[in-house]
């Protein structure tokens, strides 16, 4: 295993978060902070409280999953798209590295910055309603695990591109929707039957159900259910990934 | 050092890049691999280095299997890529000491800073890449491909657009690297450079290779050797007792010519001259001139067209 080269990725990696602090960091910290003024303060004075949780409160787990998803997948594709860009890419396909190493440096540096993200959004979110996390241990194997699956899904993206529309594509039109109607801002249960029956089909409704359970032990499914769903997509993203290195689609000419 | 055997490389739109490819590097050597425009230079370099997979055939370094031992022979070589690809935003502190933990080798302050030093380099050190100039970024290039200690240098066009002085620093510097004991095996539209630093030359054409020589033993025996006097008074026609002579009149007749073999025993220069007098042809001046490997390989890559 060349350990030095998953480290020099790594940190290659979360050094482009120093320098592009504003849009890493500052950026989706500011915006978290807008949705708990506009749905917190404004909404949340009519619709006090959804499952016996104040609304304020019940939609921190949905806004964290919001930024997690997004972040996991912009840093990682990001991290791996622009090597391609540039043609940098070269060194790495010349290197003694194996797939599961550069995977490695990628996804874990991916993974690392958006569960900072995360904590750093709930902190913030601590200065605008009073929180309390049921199950820390689940709160936080539901943090690492997302981060880490989706980081896993915005290398495939990463590769799959071929220009910068195709990188934000996934994103903006597949992700932010599933997240806002995955149960973000509202419980399932407020929807009518054939909306609810739609939402079944949404993989981002069963992770923010699992992960708000982890706080307020209220859920739209059950715990199994939302680990089971996770766990599906990390194994196609893992087989995607696989596939990917194996035949060098997008990468190896 | 590197063994390449019967390798092809056929791209996916059915353009055959590299055909039945032979060649054997010697340890410690200066290979010069010339040819035109899409003969196949870099996607040579590319099968070696490991970018480009080859369709078929089989390429060792060090004696290992470049696809089932590629953590081994990678370690070994260092690539200087043709296009100046470089992370804009670093600086060249970080983007050479991440090119040595690439290749898997521990951090070593020391080492980063004598390679930066030995390109002058050092004192751009904190620079991002977008505030140095194209010889700086080239030069960039060459530290991140020395940064883990190679024992195989590939330089794909090294020079290309490069100012001359740059140009002998770095001619300097792949013979110090030589001396060292690296191979080098660059890739040139200079001829010129192969001519001034190769120890061998190799030339490529439409993907195959179809010359591979010692620089010397090659300029020596497709180059010619040519004697010209520049006569007195103007001749219309050689002379009769010289016929037998590889003559050719010029300059409207007050240059004569002698093309001969330098291999040849006796090149006949002598004899010629006692001809010349005996027919009473004077002259003023005399001088020789040796055809340059740009001949040679402009000849070569003529011939096969």
């Amino acid at each position: 295993m060349n350990l030095y080269a998953v480290a020099a990725i790594y940190k290659f990696e979360m050094a482009r978060t120093k320098r592009t602090i504003m849009q890493s960091i500052i950026s989706p910290v500011i915006s978290t902070s807008l949705y708990f003024v506009v749905f917190g303060s404004a909404i949340g004075s009519r619709i006090t409280e959804i499952d016996g949780v104040s609304y304020g409160a019940f939609i921190v787990p949905g806004l964290i999953m919001l930024s997690l998803l997004t972040q996991s997948i912009a840093n990682a594709s990001f991290g791996v798209y622009f090597p391609k860009f540039t043609g940098t890419i070269y060194e790495l396909l010349s290197a003694p590295v194996s797939s599961f190493e550069v995977l490695l440096g990628y996804v874990g540096a991916a993974a690392t910055k958006s569960t900072l993200l995360a904590l750093i959004i709930l902190a913030t979110a601590h200065c605008f309603v009073p929180l309390e996390i049921a199950h820390p241990f689940w709160m936080s194997f539901f943090l690492v695990m997302t981060a880490i699956t989706f980081s896993l899904f915005g290398f495939i993206i990463g590769i799959w591109a071929d220009n910068f529309e195709k990188l934000q594509v996934i994103p903006l039109i597949i992700i932010t929707p599933l997240v806002f109607l995955g149960g973000t801002f509202y419980s399932v249960s407020m929807l009518p039957p054939f909306w609810q029956t739609v939402t079944q089909f949404n993989p981002v409704f069963y992770l923010i159900s699992g992960f708000r359970w982890s706080f307020y032990e209220v859920a739209d499914v059950s715990l199994i259910t939302s680990l089971s769903v996770m766990g599906g997509f990390l194994a196609l993203c893992l087989l995607a990934v696989t596939w990917i290195f194996k035949s060098g689609y997008q990468i190896r000419r | 050092m590197i063994q390449i055997t019967d390798v092809n490389k056929v791209y996916a739109s059915g353009f055959q890049a590299l055909n039945n490819i032979n060649l054997s590097i010697k340890p410690a050597e200066i290979f010069a691999l010339l040819g035109p425009n899409g003969a196949g230079k870099t996607t040579l370099i590319s099968a070696i280095c490991g970018i480009v997979d080859a369709t078929s055939g089989q390429i060792t370094v060090d004696g290992k299997d470049i696809v089932s031992d590629y953590r081994h022979t990678r370690r070994l070589i260092g690539l200087v890529p043709q296009e100046l690809t470089t992370d804009a935003f670093e600086t060249v502190w970080t983007t050479v000491s991440f090119s040595r933990g690439l290749f898997g080798k521990k951090s070593n302050p020391a080492f980063i800073e004598k390679t930066l030093r030995s390109l002058s380099l050092w004192d751009k050190k904190d620079n991002k890449m977008i505030e140095l100039s194209g010889g700086m970024k080239r030069r960039v290039m060459i530290a991140k491909a020395l940064s883990h200690e190679p024992a195989i240098l590939f330089l794909d066009e090294p020079t290309a657009g490069v100012d001359v002085e740059l140009r002998k620093d770095m001619w300097q510097l792949v013979r110090q690297l030589r001396d060292d004991g690296v191979t080098i095996i660059l890739t040139t539209h200079y001829i010129e450079e192969a001519e001034e630093i190769a120890d061998r030359i190799g030339v490529i054409k439409n993907g195959q290779l179809i010359l591979v020589e010692d620089k010397i033993t090659l300029m020596n025996q497709l180059g010619t050797k040519q004697l010209i006097l520049d006569l007195k008074e103007p001749l219309t026609e050689i002379p009769a007792n010289m016929a037998d002579f590889n003559l050719q009149l010029k300059n409207s007749g007050l240059q004569l010519i002698y093309s001969y073999d330098t291999t040849e025993e006796h090149n006949g220069i002598s004899v010629l001259l006692q001809h010349l007098s005996t027919a009473g042809v004077a002259f003023k001046d005399i001088k020789t001139d040796q055809s340059s490997l740009e001949d040679i390989f402009v000849s070569l890559v003529k011939e096969t067209s």
